[in-house]
């Protein structure tokens, strides 16, 4: 029944999409670790861990596109999700530094040290086991997920006022965890990460199979959105998106399947932001900003919603774009970000995956429309 | 109560009311098993908010409304209502845009609702011999593969009905189906209801007194959240009150 419904729900682009992914995810390892540094096809170890972070970044774009490519709602509190989840990654990190810490205090982080803690508090417990962590990574953004939504769709809050407590969502609990009381580190956050199931953080081969991780947690998460989308429940998703009062007078009750979908995608941006901590190094309450959830609904609208891969491409491409001009322009990054907002909006209201996908249908028209009309053409001969 | 045994829908003493404003006002209104009811009246009458009420979008301040002499909908919210057997057709056309016709009554299609289950479920053969007799029924059969937002206003009116016919409904609650229709879309709506109310009780809201002519029902007729008269369109229109009612304002 599993093949049945995967074949069901994929299709040609899939398979494009998934190769392309399984083929970076062995070929930028290959290219790290077997070139010779020299080599002009060498990928050098900081291009590695930043071509990782674009694709926990495109994992994350994917979540906000199931939510609101596919249903409708527009969450602009996404980055509280993958912060979690960074956290709880975080945590891990932090109990596997052990003794190493500045205080060398084999029991508590050295930021619990510099407080004067005297104990590790308890939601600390079962974060040196990582099969915990794991849990946690996906269970603290999917229960804060329910709760949030269980309350907001059961009362019917839809629309921009969704949006809006979303976005209060990510910035209250910024606030919280820039409190030193809370426990995670306040304004520095969680950092001095040494290694991960016991291998250096710093060694090529961590870096690289953290980045192949990385490509298969997109592919993954990908084929689960295209099995949601795809399915019935998908069915109904696209009819809460454009007609939510239809659906429920048709039946369907609409809050479960909001909060279904909205749990999954809490998980998947969960999940991203775990990969996303050891690649870059630390997770701070910076991550909460409202600015970050805003940057990555652009980067899904640019990109294409309601396509997936085109979330993911939108994503690459934005942080991509962010990489270079805080190198070479920094002041105008924000001016860029907004002007290539208006100008998606305007000039290709579907996105560039949109878009594509609008050319090739009519590519294809083209192709068979001479096909037709020979056939109409040789009617009346006959 | 001597009513509610045999009625379908039984409204009893029902009042809304919105910010001081009685939209509905002490309303009773009981509908046989298998009757079509077509209701009239002049806007701002509570039509649309009887609609509400019965669907469970709107609940009553006061008064009763059971279901199948037994349910109290005034409990219920819209999807278990829908569930029971209650369909509603809005006003302005409302199908699913972005689907095909077919799609759209495959979710309309009564059975499953559950969020597990329709994420497990895959088309069976007897959907799809349902969904081409409702093609057949509302005439739609060549345009089964198009996306409903192509369809014109009068077609999209035909599949929101055959999506409310999908959905097996007992009663059909139908607010104004012929408003913006050609004439020969409307005399192509009057056969679709006729035929549907073979089987389903229906309740149609209308302004177009031609159309009720057509349906040749029972009228009701709404005033000020309340009846103000009930019987044939005749005898109604022969009502002083009902003249007032129209004509006064």
């Amino acid at each position: 029944m599993i093949t049945g419904m995967l074949l069901r729900s994929l299709d040609k682009g899939s398979y494009w999409f998934l190769g392309l992914l399984g083929l970076i995810a062995l070929l930028v390892p290959a290219l790290h670790l077997l070139l010779p540094p020299e080599s002009a096809l060498h990928v050098p170890g900081y291009a590695v861990a930043l071509m990782g972070k674009y694709l926990c970044y495109g994992l994350l774009a994917l979540s906000v596109d199931l939510v609101w490519g596919y249903c409708g709602i527009l969450s602009l509190g996404h980055g509280a999700f993958f912060a979690l989840g960074g956290y709880a990654m975080g945590m891990y990190l932090m109990r596997q530094i052990g003794d190493r810490g500045v205080y060398a205090n084999p029991e508590l982080p050295d930021f619990m040290v510099f407080l004067n803690w005297s104990e590790l508090p308890w939601y600390w417990y079962g974060f040196d086991s990582f099969g915990f962590a794991l849990a946690m990574v996906v269970l603290a953004p999917g229960i804060l997920a329910f709760v949030f939504g269980w309350l907001a769709f059961r009362s019917r809050v839809t629309g921009v006022y969704l949006s809006i407590i979303t976005q209060a969502l990510t910035y209250a609990l910024m606030l919280a965890f820039f409190r030193n009381e809370m426990g995670f580190g306040g304004n520095n956050g969680l950092t001095d990460f040494k290694d991960i199931l016991g291998f250096s953080l710093q060694s090529d081969t961590t870096r690289t199979v953290l980045f192949s991780a990385s490509a298969v947690a997109v592919g993954l998460g990908y084929v689960l959105c295209r099995l949601i989308t795809r399915s019935r429940a998908g069915m109904v998703l696209a009819a809460i998106r454009d007609a939510e009062s239809r659906t429920r007078f048709l039946g369907y009750r609409v809050e479960h399947y909001k909060l279904m979908v909205f749990v999954v995608s809490a998980c998947l941006a969960g999940i991203a932001g775990a990969l996303y901590v050891p690649q870059v190094g630390i997770i701070n309450p910076g991550e909460f900003a409202p600015a970050n959830s805003i940057e990555i609904v652009i980067a899904v609208a640019v990109g294409g919603r309601g396509t997936l891969i085109g979330a993911v491409l939108g994503a690459v491409l934005i942080s991509y774009a962010k990489t270079w001009f805080t190198g070479e322009l920094p002041e105008f990054w924000l001016f860029a970000l907004g002007g290539l907002f208006v100008a998606v909006t305007l000039f290709l209201p579907k996105g560039i995956a949109g878009f594509l996908i609008a050319r090739w249908q009519g590519f294809k028209d083209r192709k068979s429309a001479p096909g037709t009309a020979t056939v109409a053409n040789e009617g009346p001969a006959q | 109560m001597s009513d509610l045994p045999s009625s379908v829908l039984y409204l009893d003493g029902i009042t809304v009311s919105f910010d001081g404003f009685k939209a509905l006002n002490n309303l009773s209104l009981y509908i046989e098993p298998g009757e079509m009811r077509a209701i009239i009246g002049p806007n701002g009458a509570g039509k649309t908010t009887m609609m509400d009420v019965i669907t469970g979008k709107t609940k009553p301040d006061s008064g009763e409304v059971f279901f199948d002499g037994a349910v109290d909908l005034a409990k219920l919210d819209e999807a278990d209502i829908a569930q029971l057997g209650i369909g509603r057709k809005f006003q302005k056309p409302t199908v699913f845009e972005n689907q095909t016709v077919a799609d759209n009554l495959q979710l309309a299609l009564s059975g499953v609702r559950g969020v597990l289950e329709t994420f497990l479920w895959s088309a069976s053969a007897r959907d799809k011999t349902r969904i081409d007799e409702l093609l057949e029924i509302i005439r739609l059969t060549h345009l089964r593969d198009r996306m409903a937002n192509s369809l014109s206003h009068g077609q999209k009116q035909w599949l929101e009905i055959g999506m409310l016919l999908a959905q097996n409904p007992k009663v059909l609650l139908v607010d104004e189906p012929v408003a913006g229709m050609t004439d020969s879309e409307t005399v192509e709506t009057a056969r679709l209801l006729r035929e549907i109310a073979e089987n389903h009780s229906v309740i149609v809201v209308e302004h177009d007194m031609s159309f009720v002519r057509d349906l040749d029902v029972k009228v009701t007729v709404l005033a000020e959240g309340s009846v103000l008269a009930e019987g044939s369109l005749d005898s109604v229109s022969a009502d002083e009150r009902v003249i007032e009612s129209y004509l006064g304002r």
